[in-house]
């Protein structure tokens, strides 16, 4: 496993779930993603545990792409990955941010 | 046209807040909590939030119920140690809050190997936690129509509960079909040949030989309603009594007699002139059997 | 001018021909041979040096005439020269192994393709040429025409008449070459009928059959459980209809064999129908019948579909549908290899398919390292037909929009691959190199095993964007475009992000959001078939699904 923490700034700032909020499961190609309040309001937090070694700098790529796609301001996502595709990243945590958005 | 959820495509979040009334599930331990398994950390495998398994408590039709639901997805929904507290926890908190029913969405092939010790004596403890949850009055319903479906101790754990529905595609046995080829051969067991697999653990024959309940669609909705209708029927716990432990055996006996040879669910459905049964659609195949009893 | 020289013989072929029936005349009774005295009859009937057809196809393999031929004695039967479209049985690696052939000319080997590999490093075996189904079909008519072929049917009567079933696949082409050029057909059956239900190839084209102790294997090949389509496949699928299908007005087409165009089969009657699709695209196809397909048929979408060959479990549904399907009087599927590819290639505006690899000038290969694959057929269909001269308006469009929409005196297929940009973790699709080159290196080619060269595809669908490489004008600019949506592969992430953003500008990138799509709306719920199951409840209990893809 490997893992890392990455603290990015925010363009606006997130809904964030009343308890954390699981989204995805962790198996073969996938992951899940957990959200919770996150201490400051124009920052987000990443931190990524993952079964695919050497892949930091895309994971960070992915990440600032979405961070500066999306309302995170405030959030944190703490994900637990199985070899997810950047796609299937990107995929499941704009599905986490819509289903928070929804309830 | 609403198409059916499938059931069987659901993660176990899903299939909970699709049986549940919406809004009124509460989680015990949730991600939140981060109780992940120390032996998947201490092997460099990945971990999960909820180990696999979310437990907490909801209302059906408006009744209270204790719901416990399997991820599939998850290390096949194994039960390592923290997945397995979690699910004893559930029935001792229904023991000391006692809901109408404990509904247990079983999607598991057994034990996590990779927690071999602490798996088995977690689902020990399974056990002994749904006896006490049903002596004290509160029956435990199985749903059973995961891909994974209920296998192993889950599957012993799954023919405990006082109704066990089940659709087509769930399956239910104690050995898995690829054990049974890999110990005894495929001269046994083609766990290759789906078909025959279905027919021999699948929902239509578990329901056949009575050990289903219920066969339901592989509809979330499906398997809500069946769980409505447990609800309305008032049903308590079965009376686990030494003269319907003896009846049971006794029905054992008779089977193990009769059907000793049988190595394909459809000599059964021959017998009972059911022989398209594999072909029929759910609700066709429970008319049918409802014909012959 | 000479007078004619009397002297020489101009028969020698048809006397050869009846030599080899001569040496064969105790093991035949009528045209029938048993199956116990199939090698012997083998070894008396082939020369050494012989060129051989031993008919394997994509799905049909003559697997006992394989094995009886891989049994044959290597004193007797040796060097012989393999002509076949696919090696899939070990017992065709056998042949070599033993030293029974020698030389090879094939188009695909999939499932062997280890061992071949293996077998041309040892040195084992010649390879002629590595062909598309086409080519290798027209040199049977030209310099590889074989001396004796065996082939696989499902029935003959008596007087040797076949009746091929719904598999016919290669079988015409390969009788053809052989029959009318004094060779000798030998086929296997997998039964002795009184009367056949149709007559495929004719009695007097046929020297002997065989009824084979098993029933001929046949694989099926292009059964996809739509229970395994992603959601990152459904999203490709939506902007491969959205962007093209509906773009182009795509009537008459060709699929690959994929997850991701099964994908597209089964968005027809759901996002097809919202988007206003139906009777505007996928209306004629050159296509297996893929069991995906069904629920766009049963929707309307699909009006017509000639096929390469059969798929297991597709037979009651085919026979029951003969308005969309070519049927025989009896009913059953015809296919056709030959005819189909020609199809795909002068008859479609569209072929898509997917792929392992692509470089930046778009060339993709489904090579990798310590194997050799072959090309198949997508070659042939996923190529511009420079010989076309029908129009259609979308090869019209296509064609404008090459040439820049100056003068065209040409339109121009529609060459689509669909790929994600990563096929696992450390296997990236989009490459600076292929493997390719390094397979040639290795064994020795003539040529890098390319499977779609670049200068044919005209557009890139990934889960981040379509790239129009008809649109681009330069090198550079077509470089970008695949970069544009390479994803965070290495070589997406070394674009340049303000070219990629102007070509996203002039159209040449279209991003999900510039064709309206909504990239969480990309869900299974959108298949109009999430399993199996589902397929069989469309096909109105008409499909039967094989045993290996039931859960139930």
């Amino acid at each position: 496993m490997e893992s890392f923490d990455l603290e990015l700034p925010a363009q606006a700032p997130g809904i964030a779930p009343a308890d954390a909020a699981l989204f995805g499961v962790v198996s073969s190609g996938n992951l899940e993603v957990l959200v919770e309040a996150g201490p400051l309001p124009d920052r987000c937090r990443f931190h990524v545990e993952t079964t695919a070694h050497g892949f930091t700098d895309v994971w960070q790529a992915v990440l600032a792409d979405f961070a500066a796609g999306h309302r995170v301001g405030g959030l944190s996502f703490s994900i637990h990955d199985a070899g997810a595709t950047p796609a299937v990243v990107s995929l499941r945590l704009a599905q986490a941010l819509q289903s928070l958005e929804a309830s | 046209m609403t198409r059916p959820r499938s059931y069987r495509e659901a993660t176990a979040r899903r299939r909970v807040a699709g049986l549940l009334d919406a809004g009124t599930f509460t989680e015990w331990v949730g991600p939140g909590a981060r109780a992940t398994s120390p032996h998947l950390a201490a092997l460099g495998a990945p971990v999960s939030f909820d180990d696999g398994v979310v437990v907490g408590e909801g209302r059906l039709a408006g009744e209270r119920v204790v719901v416990i639901a399997q991820e599939g997805l998850f290390n096949g929904g194994a039960v390592g140690e923290v997945h397995g507290a979690k699910i004893r926890g559930a029935f001792e908190r229904a023991c000391a809050e006692p809901p109408r029913a404990v509904v247990f969405c079983i999607d598991s092939g057994g034990v996590r190997l990779h927690e071999a010790n602490a798996g088995l004596l977690a689902i020990s403890e399974i056990m002994r936690a749904q006896f006490a949850a049903q002596s004290a009055g509160i029956p435990v319903w199985a749903l059973v129509g995961g891909a994974c479906g209920a296998f192993g101790g889950m599957g012993i754990v799954a023919r405990l509960c006082d109704a066990v529905v089940m659709s087509e595609e769930g399956r239910l046995g104690l050995s898995g079909p690829e054990v049974i080829e890999t110990v005894k051969g495929v001269e046994e067991f083609d766990a290759r040949d789906r078909a025959l697999v279905w027919r021999v653990t699948g929902g239509k024959i578990r329901r056949t030989l009575g050990e289903a309940t219920h066969l339901v669609e592989d509809d979330l909705t499906a398997f809500r309603e069946a769980v409505a209708a447990l609800l309305s029927s008032r049903q308590g716990p079965v009376p686990f009594t030494l003269e319907t432990l003896q009846a049971a055996q006794a029905g054992l006996e008779g089977r193990a007699a009769r059907d000793a040879a049988v190595r394909d669910g459809q000599v059964l459905w021959d017998r009972l002139g059911l022989d398209d049964a594999a072909l029929m659609e759910t609700a066709q195949f429970n008319r049918r059997l409802q014909e012959l009893s | 001018m000479n007078a004619p020289d009397n002297a020489r013989s101009w028969n020698q072929e048809a006397r050869r021909r009846a030599e080899r029936l001569s040496r064969s005349a105790r093991w035949r009774r009528g045209k029938e041979v048993a199956a116990a005295d199939m090698v012997s009859f083998l070894e008396a009937v082939l020369a050494p040096g012989d060129r051989v057809c031993l008919e394997g196809n994509n799905q049909k393999q003559a697997d006992f005439l394989a094995a009886s031929l891989a049994a044959c004695s290597p004193q007797h039967v040796h060097d012989l020269h393999l002509v076949q479209s696919v090696l899939a049985l070990p017992e065709h690696m056998e042949l070599f192994e033993k030293g029974i052939a020698r030389r090879l000319d094939f188009s695909f080997s999939g499932p062997q393709s280890h061992r071949l590999a293996r077998l041309v490093q040892a040195r084992a075996i010649e390879i002629g040429a590595i062909h598309t189904y086409l080519e290798l079909f027209g040199r049977y008519f030209i310099d590889l025409t074989p001396h004796v072929c065996l082939i696989a049917a499902q029935a003959a009567d008596a007087a040797g008449n076949l009746y091929l079933g719904p598999n016919t696949e290669d079988t015409p082409v390969i009788v053809e070459a052989t029959a009318f050029k004094s060779g000798l057909v030998i086929a296997q059956v997998n039964e002795r009928c009184d009367t056949l239900p149709r007559v495929d190839v004719p009695a007097d084209w046929v020297d002997c059959f065989v009824v084979a102790p098993s029933p001929n294997h046949i694989e099926p090949l292009f059964t996809r459980d739509p229970a395994h389509i992603t959601e990152i496949q459904v999203l490709m699928a939506m902007m491969a209809l959205k962007g093209i299908y509906a773009e182009y007005g795509v009537e008459r087409l060709n699929h690959g064999i994929g997850f991701d165009t099964a994908a597209i089969e089964l968005l027809l009657p759901t996002y097809g129908e919202q988007l206003g699709l139906k009777g505007r695209v996928a209306r004629h196809w050159a296509l297996n019948p893929h069991p995906t397909l069904i629920p766009a048929i049963e929707a309307g979408f699909v009006e017509r579909v000639h096929s390469f060959g059969s798929e297991v479990g597709m037979e009651a549904y085919v026979a029951a549908r003969p308005d969309v399907f070519f049927t025989g009087p009896d009913g059953s599927l015809r296919s056709n290899r030959a005819f189909c590819q020609t199809a795909g290639l002068y008859a479609c505006d569209l072929f898509i398919g997917s792929t392992l690899q692509m470089d930046l000038v778009g060339n993709s290969s489904t090579a990798t390292l310590g194997r050799i694959t072959g090309f198949g057929g997508a070659p042939n269909m996923g190529s511009d037909a420079r010989g076309r001269r029908h129009a259609s308006p979308p090869w019209l469009k296509a064609g404008r929009e090459r040439s820049g929409g100056d003068i065209c005196i040409r339109g121009q297929k529609l060459v689509v691959q669909m790929v994600e940009t990563w096929q696992e973790p450390h296997h990236p699709t989009f490459v600076e190199r292929l493997d390719a080159w390094q397979l040639q290196q290795d064994m020795d080619m003539a040529l890098p095993p390319i499977m779609i060269y670049g200068d044919d595809v005209s557009h890139v669908v990934t889960e981040e964007g379509i790239a129009n490489l008809l649109l681009c004008r330069t090198p550079e600019e077509r470089a970008q475009a695949i970069r544009g949506v390479a994803g965070y592969t290495p070589v997406g992430r070394a674009r340049d992000r303000r070219l990629v953003e102007n070509l996203r500008d002039r159209g040449v990138i279209r991003r999900p959001e510039d064709l309206g799509i909504d990239v969480r709306d990309a869900t299974r719920d959108l298949l109009a078939a999430r399993s199996i199951k589902d397929l069989v409840r469309a096909s109105g209990g008409l499909y039967q699904p094989p045993k290996q893809f039931r859960n139930w």
